[in-house]
C-alpha cells in the first residue's frame, strides 16, 4: 500500500508543478532573454543596498521625475527601516526642496508650502490627461509599482532602460518613437533617459550608465514594495519555526498512533504463525513460497 | 473501537445537554470514528476548513482599511500595503491564500474521483461539495475585482459579458448584473457586497458537508466499507487530529514559502497597473484556477455555446455519482479507470494551459480536443466502463495483512487450504 502511495504522491507532486507552470509561461513569454543581474534583494535573504537606494533617489529625483510620478511614496518613507534610510535632518532637507499645495487656510485660500515628512511625494503633472497630454499622447506610468507591474520586474526595469538601440534597417519609427530591445513591438515613446555621467553622484561613485539603470531600478523595487526587508526577514524565521514545530508535531504524532499501529500488526503476526504452524505440522517443509 | 454514546458526568451538564446537545456534539466530533488506513490524502478536508477560516479573518481586517470606489480602490490596497501596520503580510495572505484554497479544493476534488467518494451513500456530500466550489469560484473572482487593476476590470467586462449571450434577455441581465451600462462604480460596490457575504454562505455549506460526511462516515483507501464497532476505525481525536495537523503544518509552510518569498507569482503583473476603460490588456487571463473553464469557454466557437459547455463543465460533475456506474469505489481495483483518472487529471491540467494561451493555431486545435475528451470520459466513457470493466477482487476488510497487493489474500487462502483442506476462515 505505501509503495503504491508513494507513488502517486510522487506522481501528483510533479503534477502540481507542472500545472504551475503556465502561469510563469505566460507571464514571461514576452520578454526572454532579459538581462539577468545578480539584485542583492532577491532570495531568501534578500536585502537593499543603501547606498545604491540613496543613489537611485537621486537617479529619479535628477532624471526621471520630470515626467513620472510615485505618488504612493511619502517623504517620510526616505528615512524608514529597510528603505534608503536617509537620516531624519537629510530627509527633512530633501522634503523641503518641494511645493505642496494645502489649505484652505483661514481666509479660504490653497496657499504652497514647502513639503513636510508626511507628504506624498508631489507629481510631475496634476493629472494623467496632463501628464498624457505633455508627452505626445503617451502617459509616462507612475512608478510607484512599476516593478510589480511588469513581467520580469527588476530585471525588465534594467533592460529597458539599457535596450535603447538603433533601429535596424527597414525598421518604420514616427517622430518621437525610439527603438527600443526589450519592449513589446520594440517601439517606444520614452527617449533614452539615461547617458554616462548624466547625474554627478553626490557619494562619488562613477556614474556610468549601467551603474545608474542599475540604482535606479534597486530604487524602483524598494518603491514598489518598502516593506521588502521585513517581509524576508519575517518569512525566514516564520520558515524555521514551522520545520522545528512539524518536528515535535511529527514526533507527538508518532506516539499517539503507535498507541493504535502496535495492535493489528500483532493480530497479523498471530494470524500468520497459527497458518504457519498448521502447515508445517501437516507438510514439514518451507512456507516462505507462500508469500 | 465504536463511538460511545455521550453520558453527562453532572447535574449541570446534564441539564445544559438535555437542552442544548452541544456537549453530546463535541463527544461526537471527538470519538467520530474514522477507518485507520486513511492516507495523507485524507487531510485536506481539515486544510480547507483552515483556508476558508484564514480567508474570513484576513478578508475581515482588509475590509477596514479598503475603500470601495473605483477612485479609491486601488489606492486604498496601495495604503495597505504600505501603510497599514504588517497590511502587506495580510493582503498577502488573503491574495496568496485563494490559490491555497483552490490548490487544496481540487486535490480534494481529485482525490474523490480516484477513490470513488461521490458514490452511494455519499451523493449529497458531494453534490454540496460541488456548491461550495462554485461558491468559491464566485467568490474568488469577486475578490480580484476589487483591487481595480486592469484584469480586475477587464476580467470583469469578460465574464458579465458572458450573460449576454442568453438569448433576448441577456442585454437586460448584463445592465442588471452592471447596476449601469458597463462596470462601474455600482458594479465595485455590488461586488464587494457579495465577496463579503458569500463566505459565510460557503461557512454554512461547509457544516452540512460535514454533517453529511458523519452520517456514512469517511470512505478510505479500499473503497469498502468499514465496520464501525471495531479495530478497522480510530477515535477522529487524537489520532486524526494529530494527522490533519501534520498535514496542515505542511501545507501551511508551502503557502507561507509564497506568501513571504514569491507572492506576486501566482497573480499577473497587468493587476498593479490601475483599471483603464479604454486601455485594453493584450491578453486577458482570469487567475490560474479558473483557467480550465476558460480554455473550454474559448473552444466553442459560438458565444452562447461556449458559455453553456462552460457551467456544463462543473454542472456535470453533480450528477458523476449516477454517470460512473461502478460498483467499485477505489480505483486501487479498477485497473482501466486508474488509467482514465491519469489522463483525465491530465486534460485538465492540458485546458489550464491552454486557457492562459491565446485561442489561436494549435492551441484552440488542442483546446477543442481536450474540452470534447473531458465531456466524453463523464458521459460516455464512465457509464460504459463501469458495466464491462473487469475490476480486481476486493479484499474482506480493510484489516487484511495482505492488502497491498489487490487478491494476494485470496491466492494465500487458497494454498492454505489445499494443505489444510478445511476453511480457513477460522483463523481469524
Amino acid at each position: 500500500m505505501l509503495s503504491h502511495l508513494n507513488k502517486y504522491l510522487k506522481k501528483t507532486i510533479i503534477t502540481i508543478f507542472v500545472s504551475l507552470i503556465p502561469l510563469t509561461v505566460f507571464s514571461e513569454e514576452k520578454n526572454t532573454n532579459l538581462i539577468e543581474t545578480k539584485w542583492t534583494f532577491n532570495g531568501i535573504f534578500g536585502t537593499f543596498d543603501r547606498s545604491s537606494l540613496q543613489r537611485g533617489y537621486q537617479v529619479y529625483t535628477e532624471v526621471c521625475s520630470g515626467c513620472h510620478s510615485v505618488q504612493y511614496l511619502s517623504y517620510r518613507n526616505l528615512s524608514e527601516k529597510g528603505g534608503p534610510e536617509f537620516s531624519i535632518a537629510e530627509t527633512k532637507a530633501i522634503a523641503s526642496q518641494f511645493e505642496v499645495e494645502d489649505g484652505p487656510n483661514n481666509e479660504g485660500e490653497m496657499f504652497m508650502r514647502s513639503a513636510k515628512l508626511s507628504d506624498k511625494f508631489t507629481k510631475p503633472y496634476p493629472n494623467v490627461e496632463a501628464s498624457t497630454a505633455a508627452n505626445g499622447g503617451a502617459y509616462p506610468p507612475d512608478m510607484s509599482v512599476l516593478a510589480k507591474a511588469r513581467a520580469g520586474g527588476a530585471d525588465y526595469i534594467y533592460s529597458l532602460l539599457l535596450g535603447y538601440e538603433e533601429a535596424p534597417a527597414g525598421f518604420e519609427l514616427d517622430d518621437g518613437v525610439y527603438y527600443n530591445k526589450y519592449i513589446s513591438g520594440n517601439k517606444i515613446k520614452m527617449s533614452e533617459p539615461l547617458f554616462d555621467g548624466i547625474v554627478e553622484y553626490t557619494d562619488g561613485t562613477d556614474s556610468s550608465k549601467k551603474q545608474l539603470a542599475k540604482d535606479v531600478t534597486a530604487f524602483l523595487v524598494w518603491a514598489s514594495e518598502p516593506h521588502l526587508e521585513s517581509q524576508h526577514r519575517i518569512g525566514f524565521k516564520t520558515i524555521v519555526y514551522l520545520i522545528v514545530l512539524i518536528m515535535l508535531v511529527y514526533m507527538s504524532k508518532q506516539k499517539v498512533w503507535s498507541r493504535f499501529n502496535s495492535k493489528p500488526e500483532e493480530e497479523d503476526e498471530e494470524i500468520f504463525d497459527k497458518v504457519e504452524k498448521v502447515i508445517t505440522k501437516y507438510e514439514g517443509e518451507d512456507t516462505k513460497t507462500f508469500k | 473501537m465504536s463511538e460511545e454514546k455521550y453520558i453527562p458526568k453532572n447535574k449541570l451538564t446534564k441539564w445544559f445537554d438535555s437542552r442544548l446537545p452541544l456537549l453530546t456534539l463535541s463527544h461526537h466530533l471527538k470519538s467520530y470514528p474514522t477507518p485507520k488506513n486513511l492516507n495523507y490524502w485524507w487531510t485536506f478536508g481539515g486544510i480547507l476548513t483552515f483556508c476558508l477560516i484564514t480567508q474570513i479573518i484576513t478578508g475581515l481586517v482588509l475590509a477596514m482599511h479598503y475603500v470601495a470606489h473605483v477612485d479609491y480602490a486601488f489606492q486604498s490596497i496601495e495604503h495597505i500595503m504600505r501603510d497599514v501596520n504588517y497590511g502587506w503580510l495580510i493582503r498577502y495572505v488573503h491574495a496568496n491564500g485563494a490559490s491555497m484554497f483552490f490548490l487544496a479544493v481540487y486535490i480534494h476534488i481529485f482525490r474523490s474521483l480516484f477513490y470513488g467518494s461521490y458514490k452511494a451513500p455519499r451523493e449529497v456530500i458531494w453534490i454540496i461539495g460541488l456548491l461550495i466550489y462554485i461558491l468559491m469560484m464566485a467568490t474568488a473572482f469577486m475578490g480580484y475585482v476589487l483591487p481595480w487593476g486592469q484584469m480586475s476590470f477587464w476580467g470583469a467586462t469578460v465574464i458579465t459579458n458572458l450573460f449576454s449571450a442568453i438569448p433576448f434577455v441577456g442585454e437586460s441581465i448584463t445592465t442588471w448584473l452592471w447596476g449601469g451600462y458597463s462596470v462601474d462604480n455600482p458594479t465595485l460596490n455590488r461586488f464587494y457586497s457579495l465577496h463579503y457575504l458569500l463566505p459565510f454562505l460557503t461557512f454554512g455549506l461547509v457544516i452540512l458537508h460535514i454533517w453529511a460526511l458523519h452520517i456514512p462516515g469517511n470512505n478510505n483507501p479500499v473503497g469498502i466499507d468499514v465496520k464501525k464497532n471495531s479495530n478497522e476505525t480510530m477515535p477522529f481525536h487524537p489520532y486524526m487530529v494529530m494527522k490533519d495537523l501534520l498535514a496542515l503544518l505542511l501545507f501551511i509552510s508551502v503557502f507561507l514559502w509564497f506568501v513571504f518569498f514569491a507572492p506576486n507569482v501566482l497573480g499577473h503583473p497587468d493587476n498593479y497597473i490601475e483599471a483603464n476603460p479604454l486601455v485594453t490588456p493584450a491578453h486577458i487571463v482570469p487567475e490560474w484556477y479558473l483557467l480550465p473553464f476558460y480554455a473550454i469557454l474559448r473552444a466553442i466557437p459560438s458565444k452562447l455555446g461556449g458559455v453553456i459547455f462552460m457551467f456544463a463543465a462543473i454542472f456535470i460533475l453533480m450528477l458523476l455519482p449516477w454517470l460512473d456506474t461502478s460498483k467499485v469505489r477505489s480505483a486501487i481495483f479498477r485497473p482501466i479507470y486508474k488509467k482514465l483518472f491519469w489522463v483525465l487529471l491530465f486534460v485538465v491540467i492540458l485546458l489550464g494551459y491552454l486557457g492562459a494561451k491565446p485561442p489561436e493555431g494549435i492551441y484552440l486545435i488542442l483546446s477543442r480536443l481536450a474540452t470534447a475528451y473531458y465531456f466524453i470520459h463523464f458521459l460516455v466513457i464512465l457509464p460504459l466502463l463501469g458495466r464491462y470493466e473487469k475490476t480486481d477482487p476486493l479484499p474482506q476488510s480493510i484489516s487484511d495483512p495482505v492488502l497491498d497487493k489487490p487478491g494476494m489474500l485470496d491466492k494465500f487462502k487458497k494454498s492454505a487450504a489445499e494443505y489444510e483442506g478445511e476453511n480457513v476462515e477460522s483463523f481469524k
